[in-house]
């Protein structure tokens, strides 16, 4: 048993450490490390550095961009983007788009659509759920008819994370409605989304920001070609992204950067004349949570490590990953808005006032990160796959 | 970075498991348990000719010079058997004080015997009044002539009944002055009052009214064994959370057998979503424990420092308390009425996890000797 990383590895990380402390824009750095909300700029911005360093899309075949890191590097990578405060980049292009396209899509289709991708010229989001079909997928509604060379998109999808920002969604729709299983029904499609007939509503959520959306489809005429993979297989290409690796899900860097902060704002506030990081109570709940991240951080350690030695991807007990990563998020948000105990309650000036800058986040960053054992297939879900793959139930 | 066992650590303890399965299956463990001394001999020295009592000790003093990691996967077998003879307190505890604080004679008197099984250690190191302090109180020692008198008492010291020898900590000055001492089992002075604990092993209190010892009795520096005492408890510590694991592995096998055999309302229970989601997180639980048990074990071989190796081996045993209770909670829940049978060797696990949740420092122990590490 080694528990470290290898000194090759560990001069990979200090060298990924090194340029994102020369490279990753300090005003990037501070609205993720304040809890703002990134502006498109932001996000293309991130994304046109990081595509001129070669490193947009590491976990593609090389002759498409990717850097060639085996999986541990790669988990390297993502970790020190966590433990800076470097955003990711929007999974919805460089992640699951580009992952279906590579697998699924046509020579012409790849080369219209991933160095794009790729450079971060195009925005994509993601067209899944629906207001009747979240956990249920299958029970998508979204019809797509086909029309000579186009199909003609009628329906809503919803949830639609950053879809204002979009440039091109991907979307499952459902192109026969009387096929016998509702899963055999459905095609992936991909749209531009400047054409006419797609409207974007914005959902505010309680914190306050504009992350999602809804997006509705008017008559839309996307061309044939736009489809990915055959007419009706798109549950194949839906299978797949689900199953796609999921090892950064436990987001074990970021919430390493939350739980230091955590010790800093509790050693700050003061509680009966001491530092808040003091109280017994709280610092019980605060090591439990620490804990349970040293014992995520190694347990992903365990799965990379069964992954480098079987060349499989990980099996569906990788849900563990999400299901605990998310917990362990909620529970550092919810500590980091008790730690400013009453100073929690301001949220925005009103006239002339001032607000904390980083208080006034802790409330509204603990109500969004409500979502997180909500989204990415809920932790239930999760619990039902690992009850289902992993434990035969 | 490396998470498999070796194929030597995957052997001994494939073998250990393969014997233990057939010579100590839960009817032959309740014989063992009910049987006059508590213990079985022939367990005992299997288990010594296959090597178990040897791997952590010094090659010099005959051993295979291993650590806690190589003995993990053995300690994991042993928990899934709920092994009751007190190899932990024998290999974790006595034998590692012998080993790192002895003398080149104690070390040669005391270790060949260890390692071939004729001879039995244990420590008694709890105090009444005292809970889990390691710094001995109420037991004290003087000089007398060449020699030592010891006087005081200890609390439920595991295999003290059918120990040979026990190592003894006793305080020698100030609060903090410790020392050891070896000391007969059977030595003239010795009170024992002895029971059998709710996991079915073998415990005594024990009385010390003017034991005289020799002066070569004294292990270790005078006044200064405290290091040496909290080294090996968190040895042990490390061990027993691997054990742990195996205990925690067996109430899930049990656990989810059982809900795929047993039927109501005409279908197996294990369709059940409510009981699914329970089983997944007894899962979960089991495995989040065994990586902070790793990183116990690895920490107790590696670790820079007294404080490194403190703070993993105390993350590691509040997460283990914690996923012990839950795991064992659970495991008696799910089997309903015939889970709380004595029939069961799940309720026999469900008692095993609960005391080790309070071995060596229950989770809230743990959690305040976590936290003042900063």
């Amino acid at each position: 048993m080694d528990l470290s990383y290898s000194s090759e590895e560990a001069a990979f990380r200090d060298e990924v450490r090194a340029w994102l402390a020369a490279n990753l824009p300090a005003d990037i750095r501070d609205k993720v490390t304040h809890y703002r909300h990134l502006t498109k700029d932001d996000h293309v911005r991130w994304h046109k550095i990081l595509a001129a360093k070669g490193w947009s899309v590491p976990h593609w075949p090389v002759e498409w961009g990717g850097t060639g890191w085996n999986i541990t590097r790669r988990y390297i990578y993502d970790e020190e983007f966590g433990l800076v405060g470097a955003p990711s980049l929007a999974p919805f292009g460089p992640s699951m788009c580009a992952s279906v396209l590579l697998r699924f899509g046509t020579p012409e289709q790849k080369q219209r659509f991933l160095p794009r991708i790729r450079d971060g010229e195009d925005f994509w989001v993601q067209g899944y759920s629906e207001p009747g079909a979240g956990s249920d997928l299958a029970a998508l509604k979204t019809r797509a008819e086909r029309r000579g060379d186009h199909y003609i998109i009628n329906g809503q999808k919803i949830w639609t994370t950053l879809g204002h920002y979009g440039d091109w969604i991907f979307c499952l729709v459902r192109t026969d409605a009387a096929a016998e299983k509702r899963q055999e029904g459905i095609s992936f499609l991909l749209m531009d989304m400047k054409t006419p007939g797609i409207t974007v509503r914005p959902l505010i959520l309680m914190d306050g920001g504009h992350e999602v959306n809804e997006v509705f489809f008017d008559d839309v005429k996307v061309p044939v070609e736009n489809l990915v993979f055959e007419e009706n297989k798109g549950w194949t290409v839906a299978k797949y992204l689900l199953g796609h690796e999921r090892m950064g899900s436990g987001a074990v860097g970021s919430s390493k950067r939350e739980l230091a902060a955590l010790k800093a704002l509790a050693a700050r506030e003061q509680k009966n004349g001491k530092p808040l990081i003091e109280d017994l109570r709280f610092r019980d709940r605060l090591s439990r949570v620490e804990i349970e991240l040293d014992a995520l951080e190694l347990t992903s350690m365990r799965f990379l490590d069964k992954m480098r030695r079987s060349g499989q991807p990980p099996g569906a007990d990788v849900s563990m990953l999400k299901i605990r990563g998310t917990e362990i998020q909620q529970a550092l948000t919810e500590l980091m808005m008790q730690a400013v105990g009453p100073l929690a309650q301001p949220f925005v000036a009103v006239e002339g006032g001032a607000v904390d800058p980083l208080a006034s986040r802790l409330a509204p960053r603990y109500f969004n990160y409500r979502k997180t054992s909500i989204y990415a297939g809920s932790n239930e879900i999760q619990r039902n796959i690992i009850a289902k793959m992993t434990l035969g139930l | 970075m490396n998470f498999e066992y070796s194929d030597e650590q995957r052997q001994l303890a494939d073998s250990v498991r393969k014997y233990l399965a057939n010579e100590y299956d839960f009817d032959k463990r309740k014989t063992i348990v009910h049987s006059p001394s508590g213990c079985s001999d022939a367990v005992w020295s299997t288990l010594a000719e296959m090597g178990v009592t040897a791997i952590t000790l010094p090659e010099a003093d005959g051993g295979f010079g291993g650590g806690a990691v190589d003995l993990m996967a053995v300690m994991e077998a042993c928990g899934e058997a709920l092994l009751v003879e007190p190899l932990l307190d024998h290999i974790g505890l006595a034998a590692r004080l012998v080993a790192r604080a002895g003398s080149a004679a104690q070390r040669a008197a005391l270790l060949p015997g260890v390692i071939d099984g004729s001879l039995k250690l244990t420590f008694a190191g709890l105090e009444p009044g005292y809970r889990y302090e390691l710094a001995p109180q109420s037991t004290q020692a003087r000089r007398q002539g060449a020699g030592w008198v010891l006087d005081g008492r200890k609390s439920v010291v595991i295999g003290a009944p059918w120990a040979n020898k026990m190592i003894v900590s006793a305080r020698t000055g100030d609060h903090s002055a410790a020392s050891l001492f070896v000391v007969d089992a059977r030595a003239h002075g010795i009170r024992m009052s002895p029971c059998r604990t709710v996991d079915g092993q073998r415990a005594a209190d024990i009385k010390f009214t003017g034991v005289s010892v020799d002066a070569d009795a004294l292990l270790g520096p005078e006044g200064g064994a405290l290091p040496f005492i909290d080294e090996a408890v968190d040895f042990a510590t490390a061990l027993l959370c691997a054990e742990a694991i195996g205990a925690m592995q067996y109430a899930n096998d049990a656990t989810l057998e059982y809900l795929k055999t047993r039927k109501q309302f005409g279908v197996p229970i294990a369709s059940f979503q409510v009981l699914q989601h329970r089983m997944v997180e007894m899962f979960i639980h089991t495995e989040q424990a065994r990586s902070m048990a790793i990183l116990a074990a690895s920490k107790v071989d590696t670790a820079g420092d007294a404080a490194e190796r403190r703070r993993a081996v105390s993350a590691a045993k509040v997460k283990i308390a914690d996923a012990a209770r839950q795991v064992s909670q659970e495991s008696v829940q799910l089997h309903g009425g015939m889970g709380m049978t004595e029939e069961l060797k799940i309720s026999h696990t469900f008692r095993r996890l609960t005391m080790i949740g309070q071995r060596f420092g229950d989770a809230d122990h743990h959690l305040e000797r976590y936290a003042a590490l900063g």
